[in-house]
């Protein structure tokens, strides 16, 4: 988790000129960091490269959209790594 | 081409499902309204233009890999590079290959060759949706067999 969250908040921090103190695990990448939709494919692009996985985006949005899921549940920080590191044990059995 | 229209590809030369790549050939008009702004005295394709015909053929190649079962719609141009004029009556080769393929999300880079020489290019961003309406999707469906786009590989 720790080592996912270094990566993750380095490729924030790369991809959308954020300053990496700024982010911390219980950062909303939405709505404390300000990321948009838009900003968060080159973000995600980036994780699934880093991690080897398919970040399931248009699930997520769907679920968001649907009521079904909080937009913290996928993007506060700390979850989005628990996510990623599901994504990552998953891909590694496969 | 017919630039008013946005019909930006006349033809698919060469889809490859197996390398994710695609090759579409475009004619550019000799006349177009386009030309009589773009520019008058000295007609040039606009490089808006080009961005779009790298899109369009970015995005026939995305419809191709999904199996048409889901629109590409342009999301973001990055390391855009305009390297010459392209005029009217131009043959267009226009290239294009899948970098990454994401979940609602797809990445391309793609490039246009005019005369042997490397024009333009681009690196494409594109948000994958369910078709938002069937009479989009009637057109696509139009659109594709018009072209011949199909699977070669």
């Amino acid at each position: 988790m720790s080592n996912t969250f270094e990566t993750v908040a380095a490729i924030i921090s790369e991809t959308s000129d954020i300053p990496l103190e700024e982010i911390t695990p219980e950062s909303n990448a939405m709505e404390d960091l300000g990321i948009d939709s838009l900003d968060f494919l080159d973000i995600a692009f980036a994780i699934d490269k880093a991690f080897g996985i398919k970040i399931p985006l248009a699930g997520w949005t769907e679920e968001l959209q649907a009521g079904k899921a909080k937009v913290e549940d996928y993007f506060l920080m700390k979850n989005l790594c628990a996510r990623i590191d599901e994504l990552a044990a998953t891909a590694k059995q496969s | 081409m017919r630039l008013e229209y946005f019909q930006m590809i006349d033809s698919i030369e060469v889809l490859n499902s197996h390398e994710a790549s695609i090759t579409a050939r475009s004619h550019v008009p000799n006349k177009s309204p386009v030309f009589e702004g773009h520019f008058p005295g000295h007609a040039l394709v606009p490089g808006v233009l080009l961005i779009e015909t790298m899109a369009q053929a970015s995005g026939y190649l995305i419809l191709a890999l999904n199996e048409f079962s889901s629109m590409p719609f342009l999301a973001s141009v990055k390391e855009a590079k305009l390297r010459s004029f392209v005029p009217p009556d131009a043959d267009l080769v226009v290239k294009a290959a899948l970098e990454h393929e994401g979940s609602g999300y797809a990445m391309t880079k793609a490039h246009i060759h005019h005369d042997g020489k490397k024009v333009c290019d681009a690196q494409l961003t594109f948000r994958i949706m369910p078709f938002p309406s069937p009479e989009l999707e009637r057109h696509m469906q139009t659109q594709i067999e018009k072209i011949g786009l199909r699977k070669t590989n």
